[in-house]
């Protein structure tokens, strides 16, 4: 793994400015200049008001929106590669080992079984299928989805469910480095003292995080740094 | 590991500079991009944007006016497919390569038995052992969750569906490194599609393939493709990751078509 | 018994040219034939000419006869294996008129041997030639539609889909059923249909003595077998080509070793299986071999017919 003293996410003079071609070219800019920098351990939570642009910033980093200027480098591998400078082949296999993605909505191929969901990750990254399988149920488990469950696909599953399938996939892999955009949104509170422990068990392990959350409590308790994304506000 | 090797591998696809012109018509121009192994590539935009001139082109099937395409064949290496001979073409078409036609009526052979069609790609490439082929096609059949008992019925007795399934059946059984795919789900039923999409995407994964994969449809690109070409008038107006170029679509026209997408 | 008494000369009051076709056409065909013979199973385009018959009743096998055959030729013709077919004698007493031969029912007699979906009992010999109608050259025209792929098939020698048909047929009935026109490899080159002769008949292609002419007048192609070449039927490692048996024999005379004719005796399905060569069987009943229906009224009426 990698050195602890590196940090294994840094951004700098991050801008983004969204241009609408066809609403009369309208240009809105969302954040610029911005610098971070993340390390194992860390959680960073996202703060600031509606529309400040804490999804956009996540997404950036992702390499699923293309910033205006800046970077983003990441460690991969050993090494930081730019994802904004990345080829796809590149950025792929970035989110394949490195970099996970949690977001509050599940977004999967219809009629798979919510088991192989949770496998699948594993699947990808050549872990035989009996463990993959044993893997997934553990974590499932671990996450309380009922095992009467596994075997359908999670179409029409309660949000609560749903989102905890989604957790599952994304903390199955054990990803140096995840963002969370508000991965506890629809659960109770029982179930997001779960998802704490699993955030927090990850942490533990060396990951790094970057994190959206609105409730609270679950941000007190996985913080390890707030970061006003207001503060690199740009000028509309 | 299989996910090291995939950003390392060599480049399975090569095309620089690909250019077809209908007289002074452009049915694609200067088109340049390059696939790895297990790759899947979208190429999307409405209808007379090139898609189909370029597919075309790329698959071997109409020579392109300028530029190269050089695919990594078995046979010989990294090489520009029109320089190759036609006999040795239409080898390593039938050997390297799957084509999936959007109407089954154009990829199947309708007098022959669905088993039979399944089979062919093995007789082509010099299997002559019933048994042996007997019992892939019966594998295979099962792969694309079809009624094994149902492998001597004529493809006209099966739904679109089913049709759809024997040609991807018959396009795989051969073992190709690249499969095109023209709009392969486009004329079946939303429920049929999304099953034929799930199967598509879990064989892709399972085999390791690379998929070249034409349609106008925004939520199969998604699904399907790792990266998008977006096409309009013959030109790519926009490249990129999928999820890159549909959430934040540079170009007006893409923006356009993302936009013009119907959400439920 | 070569038969001279009808022949007459048609010297005095000569309508057509010497065996009917212009000497042109019959260069044109002799250079196809040429050509055939020098690529052995590849099928020659030519300039089929409209002959007195419709086409399927022989164009393709009569231009060749009429191309190759000399007055000093003796010309047998013969239909599913039969001399006395309405189809073979009209085409027989065609060439006795128009090119001046002596004809026969004889096998070994003939020097030209003009067929329709057979090949005689009787081994042919070196200076034979045996000519056959072919109605579709293309072996695998019922499969591919389109003339240039199949030419492009035939050009690189992609013959995996020729299989296809064969794998229907295990398919369907266990066993490869084909059992006419049953497709061939010649010289592991070029795969030729043996136009509709029955599988039965396969075997005496391979290393013939004699020549093999394949004619087809509508499709326009010629397509030949030289003597002494290889002549394979296609087949799967696990599905061995085999050819057609009987259980019974020959009921006029005897013979178990040759291709029989189911023949429908009445209304209540009394049958008799009788060979198909009808000269075959006449020269073994001369010989004196009899089989369990001897002396039945066909035989009487074949040999009242062949007075």
């Amino acid at each position: 793994m990698s050195s602890p003293t590196k940090p294994l996410i840094v951004v700098e003079d991050l801008s983004k400015t969204f241009v609408l071609h066809n609403a009369d070219s309208a240009v809105i800019p969302v954040f610029s200049k911005l610098r971070m920098e993340v390390s194992a351990g860390e959680c960073l939570v996202l703060s600031g008001d509606s529309g400040v642009g804490k999804s956009t910033l996540m997404r950036s980093i992702y390499g699923n929106y293309s910033p205006t200027t800046g970077s983003v480098r990441v460690l991969h591998d050993g090494e930081y590669v730019d994802i904004t400078q990345a080829s796809p082949h590149t950025i792929l296999d970035i989110r394949r080992r490195t970099l996970g993605y949690v977001s509050q909505f599940l977004r999967v191929i219809p009629r798979i079984s919510t088991l192989r969901l949770v496998m699948e990750p594993l699947l990808e990254n050549g872990v035989n299928p009996a463990e993959a399988e044993a893997r997934a149920a553990k974590m499932l488990s671990a996450l309380r989805l009922p095992e009467a469950h596994w075997r359908l696909p999670p179409a029409t599953f309660s949000g609560g469910e749903q989102q905890r399938v989604n957790i599952a996939r994304s903390f199955i892999r054990q990803y140096p480095v995840l963002l969370l955009d508000e991965p506890t949104a629809s659960l109770d509170a029982e179930n997001r003292a779960i998802v704490v422990d699993l955030i927090q068990e990850a942490l533990d392990g060396g990951a790094a995080m970057i994190g959206i959350f609105h409730d609270l409590d679950v941000r007190d308790a996985v913080a390890t740094r707030l970061f006003p994304v207001a503060e690199f506000k740009a000028a509309a | 590991m299989n996910a090291i090797s995939k950003v390392e591998a060599a480049p399975l696809l090569k095309v620089d500079g690909l250019s077809k012109w209908y007289g002074h018509i452009p049915g694609c121009m200067d088109v340049s991009f390059e696939m790895r192994p297990g790759e899947v590539l979208g190429i999307v935009g409405e209808s007379g944007s090139g898609k189909t001139t370029l597919l075309n082109c790329l698959s071997g099937r109409l020579p392109p006016s300028a530029g190269r395409i050089e695919f990594d064949t078995r046979r010989f290496g990294l090489r520009d497919i029109y320089t190759l001979s036609e006999p040795d073409r239409r080898r390593m078409q039938r050997e390297d390569w799957g084509f999936v036609h959007q109407n089954p009526r154009d990829g199947l052979r309708m007098r022959v038995s669905g088993g039979a069609n399944v089979a062919e790609p093995l007789m082509n490439m010099g299997q002559r052992h019933y048994g042996a082929m007997r019992q892939a096609t019966l594998d295979w059949l099962s792969r694309v969750e079809l009624d094994t008992t149902r492998i001597d019925d004529k493809p006209r007795n099966f739904s679109g569906g089913m049709q759809q399934r024997i040609q991807v059946a018959r396009n795989l059984i051969h073992g190709p490194k690249l499969v095109f795919m023209d709009e392969p789900t486009g004329g079946l039923d939303v429920s049929v599609q999304a099953r034929l999409l799930d199967l598509l995407r879990e064989l892709v994964r399972d085999l390791d393939l690379a998929v070249i994969i034409v349609t106008h449809d925004m939520a199969v690109a998604r699904l399907m493709a790792d990266r998008l070409l977006v096409m309009r008038r013959g030109q790519v107006v926009e490249t990129g990751l999928t999820d890159q170029v549909l959430d934040d679509p540079q170009h007006a026209y893409t923006q356009l078509l993302v936009s013009s997408v119907l959400q439920i | 018994m070569i038969s001279t008494s009808t022949p007459r000369s048609n010297e005095t009051e000569r309508y057509y040219n010497y065996a009917y076709l212009d000497e042109q056409t019959k260069r044109m065909i002799r250079r196809a034939i040429l050509k055939a013979l020098a690529i052995p199973g590849y099928q020659v385009p030519f300039g089929s000419r409209e002959m007195p018959v419709p086409y399927g009743w022989g164009t393709g096998g009569i231009q060749l006869t009429a191309a190759i055959i000399g007055p000093d030729d003796v010309y047998k013709c013969i239909d599913q294996g039969a001399d006395d077919t309405t189809n073979a004698v009209s085409i027989r007493q065609f060439f006795a008129k128009v090119a001046d031969v002596a004809t026969t029912e004889d096998t070994a007699e003939a020097t030209i041997i003009q067929t329709r979906h057979r090949i005689p009992e009787q081994t042919l010999k070196a200076g034979q030639v045996l000519v056959f109608q072919v109605p579709q050259p293309e072996p695998l025209r019922g499969l591919e539609a389109r003339e240039t792929e199949t030419r492009a098939m035939h050009a690189y020698e992609e013959y995996g889909l020729q299989y296809v048909s064969l794998y229907e047929n295990v398919s369907a009935y266990g066993r490869i059923a084909a059992t006419a026109g049953y497709p061939v490899m010649v010289e592991e080159r070029y795969l030729m249909s043996p136009s509709p002769i029955p599988k039965f008949d396969n075997p005496k292609m391979d290393d013939n003595e004699a020549i093999l002419l394949f004619g087809a007048g509508r499709e326009k192609r010629i397509y030949a077998v030289p003597p002494h070449t290889q002549v394979r039927s296609l087949d799967f490692e696990d599905y061995p080509f085999e050819v057609q048996t009987w259980e019974e024999s020959c009921a006029l005379c005897g013979a178990d070793d040759a291709y029989l004719d189911e023949v429908v005796l009445d209304d209540v399905g009394t049958k008799m299986f009788v060979c198909s060569d009808s000269h075959h069987c006449g020269q073994r009943r001369a010989e004196g071999h009899v089989g369990p229906m001897a002396g039945h009224q066909l035989a009487q009426g074949e040999a009242e017919a062949a007075l």
